[in-house]
């Protein structure tokens, strides 16, 4: 059988009996079997989701109305290894956690499987969500499913992977810096990085506190939507949450959109730029107006973050002592000492001013910069990356060269902002090309709206590897 | 170019509590020498009069009532149930205090 790519598709072939959920499992595990060496999942969870399959499968025989009481259910769903699972292995893609069974679980897992969506695994990523391409998995890199000799983008990289290459059908992952955004961008899925506030962290292995945003893979805007409204929300478990129920958009509204020229001057690959060319013209295309903005402090985006965050990483992994938890701390793999080793840098006496403090001043900057910039337009649109996927082991000897794959990804996070990265189309080597969607705290809406309506007059996010 | 040498690596080590081979000492001393020399572009923005961001919600002081969520509490068995080092329903930890003292 044919994996369904949207959970619209998914409800018509189950309401229609065109397959049970076994069934559907069935297809969903033949193709995580087939793709093995794509290397997307950590841990399989086939016994628990054949269980859940079960369960669910009753609903649909015998409640008439399970469709509208289960949101999403009998949905295919990978969990990034960084969100606690209870009962199930939860590793970080770390060696200091390769043997962690939580006693608790993310409220994220937790609203998504009350909503019927059932767990097929646990997928790979950059250990501790370190990384921009996949490669610092202490289980091993993950591979491109359009052509593995490519990184996937990282660090919520079997996520994408697993998505694109439909092993499951929506898949939670963190954005501390793009780590939604880039993979989706490299692997054609579609990728969401919410407002800092609007989505819970509670049960999620920290990274960078202050930027960390869990968002999800799909393939189309629709279901990105659809997944947002029911995890975002406070809970009272994060208190960073901020109280507001999700508003869907209705009806046609016209935008102005602004391209920071700043991200499109220079350093990008012919191709990226073409897709940014093509984005704005099919925005001019269908009535809205495309401006060109500048955002000059952005150019400062990288070395904030890469201050602030191993700053914040330093600080949240000092709890591994292989105490209570966990292995100890010489299994910490090599990019998480590095950062931890920068954090500690920049937090040390006689340091703290000149980087950290000095950071969270240009931090404020760039928050005024944007806030600005949003007085004049309605969304941003920019490239998620300065190029197309790259090959395995391309930048993984040189870190700073690694780093600065986030050039485009950090602004967001530093200042909170919600981001939709968009598959829309590809390089002449047939690898994903795709852009991303900024707009104002809390206006995810308008960037789904913008995103439905091109894809519902394109197919780019339905094209899927072979494999 | 000013980098980091290979004493202060070892005492940021130290305050990490993280062990490096000498390979690993050498090699982040050069790497992170190379990213810290990209962080001295912030110079170039003068920040004096502004005041230093840390989050980004605007919330302060966010409260909840001082009650017991009986759902949230977990069994001691839960609680212990990451290591094999316990005893007697509780974690056993390094010493930390020398027995001659």
């Amino acid at each position: 059988m044919k994996t369904p790519l949207t959970i619209n598709e998914l409800y018509t072939a189950l309401k229609n009996k065109e397959y049970s959920l076994v069934e559907l499992l069935d297809a969903y595990f033949a193709r995580i079997n087939a793709n093995h060496d794509l290397n997307a999942f950590i841990t399989i969870t086939d016994d628990y989701a054949y269980q859940k399959a079960r369960e669910m499968q009753e609903v649909i025989n015998n409640n008439p109305n399970a469709f509208g009481e289960f949101p999403l259910l009998g949905v295919p769903l990978a969990m990034k290894d960084l969100y606690l699972t209870k009962g199930i292995r939860t590793t970080a893609a770390s060696r200091v956690l390769e043997n962690y069974v939580p006693a608790y679980s993310s409220t994220v897992f937790e609203r998504l499987e009350a909503a019927g969506a059932i767990l097929v695994g646990k997928t790979n990523c950059d250990a501790w969500a370190h990384g921009s391409s996949g490669e610092n998995s202490d289980f091993g890199v993950t591979r491109n499913p359009w052509n593995k000799d490519y990184v996937p983008g990282g660090s919520s990289s079997g996520s994408a992977v697993a998505v694109a290459a439909n092993m499951a059908l929506i898949s939670p992952g963190s954005d501390t810096c793009g780590s939604i955004r880039l993979p989706s961008n490299y692997c054609g899925v579609t990728g969401l990085k919410p407002t800092y506030g609007a989505v819970s962290r509670y049960g999620v292995v920290a990274m960078a506190s202050s930027l960390d945003t869990m968002g999800h893979i799909t393939h189309s805007v629709e279901d990105s939507e659809k997944v947002f409204a029911i995890t975002s929300g406070p809970e009272g478990k994060d208190s960073t949450l901020i109280d507001r129920k999700y508003q869907k958009l209705t009806g046609e509204n016209k935008y102005k959109v602004g391209i920071p020229k700043e991200f499109v001057e220079q350093g990008i690959s012919d191709e990226v730029k073409s897709s940014i060319d093509s984005f704005a013209n099919w925005l001019t295309d269908n009535g809205h107006s495309v401006v060109e903005v500048s955002l000059p402090n952005t150019k400062y985006a990288i070395s904030v973050y890469y201050i602030i965050q191993p700053a914040e990483v330093s600080s949240n992994l000092g709890r591994y002592d292989g105490i209570r938890y966990g292995n100890d701390r010489s299994t910490f793999g090599m990019e998480a000492k590095r950062r931890i080793m920068l954090g500690t840098f920049v937090l040390s006496s006689g340091y703290y001013d000149a980087y950290y403090n000095k950071a969270m001043k240009v931090r404020t900057v760039l928050i005024e910069e944007v806030n600005k910039v949003f007085e004049d337009v309605d969304v941003l649109l920019a490239p998620v990356a300065p190029t197309p996927p790259f090959k395995l082991g391309e930048k993984a000897a040189d870190p700073l060269e690694m780093y600065l794959t986030d050039i485009f990804a950090a602004t967001a996070n530093l200042t909170g902002i919600p981001s939709l990265a968009i598959p829309t189309g590809f390089t002449k080597n047939n690898l994903p090309l795709g852009i991303q969607l900024m707009g104002r705290k809390f206006e995810e809406n308008i960037l789904f709206s913008l995103g439905k309506k091109f894809q519902k007059q394109t197919d780019y996010h339905t094209k899927t590897p072979q494999s | 170019m000013s980098g980091l040498t290979t004493d202060e690596i070892l005492h940021l080590s130290r305050l990490a509590n993280l062990t490096l081979s000498k390979k690993e000492t050498t090699t982040l001393k050069d790497q992170l020498s190379d990213v810290i020399n990209y962080f001295k572009e912030l110079k170039k923005l003068r920040t004096d009069d502004v005041s230093p961001t840390s989050q980004t919600t605007g919330l302060e002081d966010v409260l909840r009532e001082d009650q017991v969520d009986a759902t949230r509490i977990l069994t001691n068995d839960e609680v212990l149930s990451g290591t094999d080092k316990t005893h007697n329903g509780a974690f056993v930890v390094p010493q930390v205090i020398d027995k001659d003292l």
